[in-house]
């Protein structure tokens, strides 16, 4: 059995159609992660999948359970880390924690909770209240709760938003350790790139599409080689010989011209020596999950941040007024 | 123990826990009835004169100040409600294996009980005023607060399961709460007022619960008491419909967050 199966998932808020039909499995104990820009849809993908929101047609599974019919089982069997954070700050971290134990019902409360707080380094802390911690301990915090009642998957919606580089960095070593001490499915939604290369598998999101599902090393490979990064004074004539001369697909992006070829390395020495144009830089590098988005969808990832999640936000209040 | 239970006591605790961490909303919650009992009761008393054989305005004040921090307490945890939105907690609450009717009817007597610790506090000024209080009338006294802070959490909790931001609460609370509260007979006797005003106060719910209260303090002659289509009310009647009312909004409350997203 999978742990996460869906079929043609679709989830509308009023006109915006925000998950398109989505189908995808996740498979027990690999961390999949759900990559896109802001408003692709994964915050409804995930909400779908644990409960909060009902899809507008499609099916999807959780450990075996119906999201629609078992809600009170899929909510038993999962852990949730959310965008915003979710703890009681007037509480401290153990009563944040004791809290979690009684509502999900936990058999070993006080051992278990120890062992939680211990894995994310907060057990010196644990009778502080939660409005004293930094984002980082915060976040580290919730993820031990989501862990606290042993489930069998743990989502994690942008685990690591405005946090600091570094911070993340840590998150990220809590979550890898964690996720092989408690042999957990973990699904993540994320914006960042370097982020998703620690995936097992990912799948890319677009307007509520999936436009690609695999491995990080297969997605790369299909950008077709390595990525030349040209700076020149004339971008038009430059590209124009790229095409005509070297038969290459340019794309000009701010001034800078970038293609792929295969075996850049190879490819750069002969070119620079024969090159029509004026150069004034040069580099190369392998390709990134960034340019699988581009090549993808034929926009940057980090262009669109904002204006769509706006519009969602706009969209979701609307629709929960009127809800209600 | 059963998802329901679970449901009503992690959330009552969790009421209370942050009651106990907040001295300074109990503080603030205390301030309000302590200084219209003061400044009204000081200010007015002389100039009022007896109302009843024995009764000055006062004391006729004190058992409605009584009902109007339970009230006011009461309706706050609403307030606790969309704080908890705003701060995001409603979410870990939502998503748990929890039973919804549950968890609302936990916020309600989490509520309740905070009202009735600030209620039972106010007791403490019952000398200053000139109140006797006997044991008896404590005892009389506690279920009757309880069942005006069981339906008045609920009616708030209601309210807030439907309310997206703080501001909106506090707005409902200027338009819902202040004109509950005035048109009670918290500060005046309903009967002898304007009709408008009458027709206004009787069909105020709280009316009969700050007037269950006042019976037990005060005598019901000379029109202190409220009296409905020309019957003076006893304690028991009073008590009919405010349970009446509190079941329903206990109900509401229940279904309202059974729907929440």
């Amino acid at each position: 059995m999978n742990a996460i199966e869906t079929h043609s998932l679709v989830r509308k808020f009023g006109e915006l159609t925000a998950v398109k039909d989505v189908t995808f499995d996740v498979r027990q104990g690999e961390i999949f992660g759900f990559l896109g820009p802001n408003g692709a849809g994964k915050t409804t993908t995930i909400n779908i999948l644990c409960t909060l929101l009902n899809p507008t047609s499609g099916r999807a599974t959780v450990n075996g359970f119906d999201v629609k019919r078992q809600r009170t089982q899929v909510r038993q069997s999962i852990g949730l880390v959310f965008q915003d954070p979710s703890l009681d700050e007037y509480l401290t971290a153990q009563e944040n924690l004791k809290f979690h134990a009684f509502a999900y019902n936990v058999p070993d409360t006080e051992q278990r909770i120890e062992e939680v707080l211990k894995l994310v380094e907060l057990w010196e802390r644990r009778r502080n209240q939660v409005r004293t911690f930094s984002g980082g301990m915060k976040r580290r915090l919730e993820i031990a709760r989501g862990l606290l009642h042993r489930p069998r998957v743990l989502f994690l919606d942008e685990p690591t938003l405005g946090l600091d580089p570094q911070t993340r960095e840590s998150i990220w070593q809590h979550l890898l350790e964690m996720q092989k001490k408690e042999e957990v499915t973990i699904f993540l939604t994320t914006h960042y790139m370097d982020e998703a290369e620690h995936c097992d598998r990912i799948a890319i999101i677009d307007y509520g599409s999936i436009v690609a599902l695999d491995t990080p090393e297969v997605l790369k490979a299909q950008v077709g080689g390595d990525i030349v990064t040209l700076e020149v004074r004339d971008t038009e004539s430059a590209s124009r010989e790229l095409v005509e001369r070297y038969n290459l697909s340019p794309r000009v992006d701010s001034g800078v011209i970038q293609f792929e070829v295969e075996q850049g390395s190879r490819f750069i020495p002969d070119f620079v020596r024969g090159f029509a144009q004026d150069i004034r830089a040069i580099s190369l590098r392998s390709p990134t999950l960034d340019d699988v988005f581009l090549k993808l969808t034929g926009r940057a990832i980090r262009e669109q941040e904002g204006d769509n999640k706006d519009l969602i936000r706009a969209h979701m209040r609307a629709w929960t007024r009127g809800r209600q | 123990m059963s998802m329901a239970m679970r449901g009503i006591y992690i959330i009552w605790y969790r009421e209370l826990l942050r009651f106990v961490r907040e001295r300074s909303r109990m503080i603030a919650a205390m301030a309000m009835p302590l200084l219209f009992l003061i400044i009204f009761g000081a200010g007015l008393k002389d100039s009022m004169g007896s109302l009843a054989p024995g009764v000055d305005f006062l004391q006729f004040m004190y058992p409605g100040i009584i009902a109007m921090s339970v009230f006011m307490t009461s309706f706050m945890s609403g307030m606790s409600v969309v704080w908890d939105r705003e701060f995001g907690f409603l979410k870990e609450v939502l998503v748990a294996p929890l039973s919804r009717s549950g968890v609302a009817l936990g916020k309600t007597l989490g509520g309740a009980s905070v009202a009735m610790i600030q209620g039972i506090l106010l007791l403490v000024l019952a000398p200053i005023v000139g109140v006797d209080l006997t044991p008896l009338l404590v005892l009389k006294l506690i279920p009757l607060m309880l069942l005006l802070a069981v339906t008045v959490s609920a009616l708030g909790i209601l309210i807030a399961s439907r309310i997206q931001s703080m501001q909106a609460f506090q707005m409902v609370m200027q338009v819902v709460v202040f004109p509950m509260i005035f048109l009670s007979g918290v500060f005046f006797p309903v009967e002898n007022v304007p009709v408008w005003l009458e027709v206004l106060a009787k069909i105020n719910p709280v009316t009969y619960g700050v007037d269950a209260i006042r019976q037990l303090f005060i005598t019901t002659e000379g029109g202190l008491s409220v009296s409905l289509f020309g019957h003076t009310m006893g304690i028991a009647e009073d008590l009919a419909i405010v349970t009446a009312f509190g079941a329903i909004a206990v109900i509401a409350a229940m279904w309202s967050f059974e729907k929440q997203g």
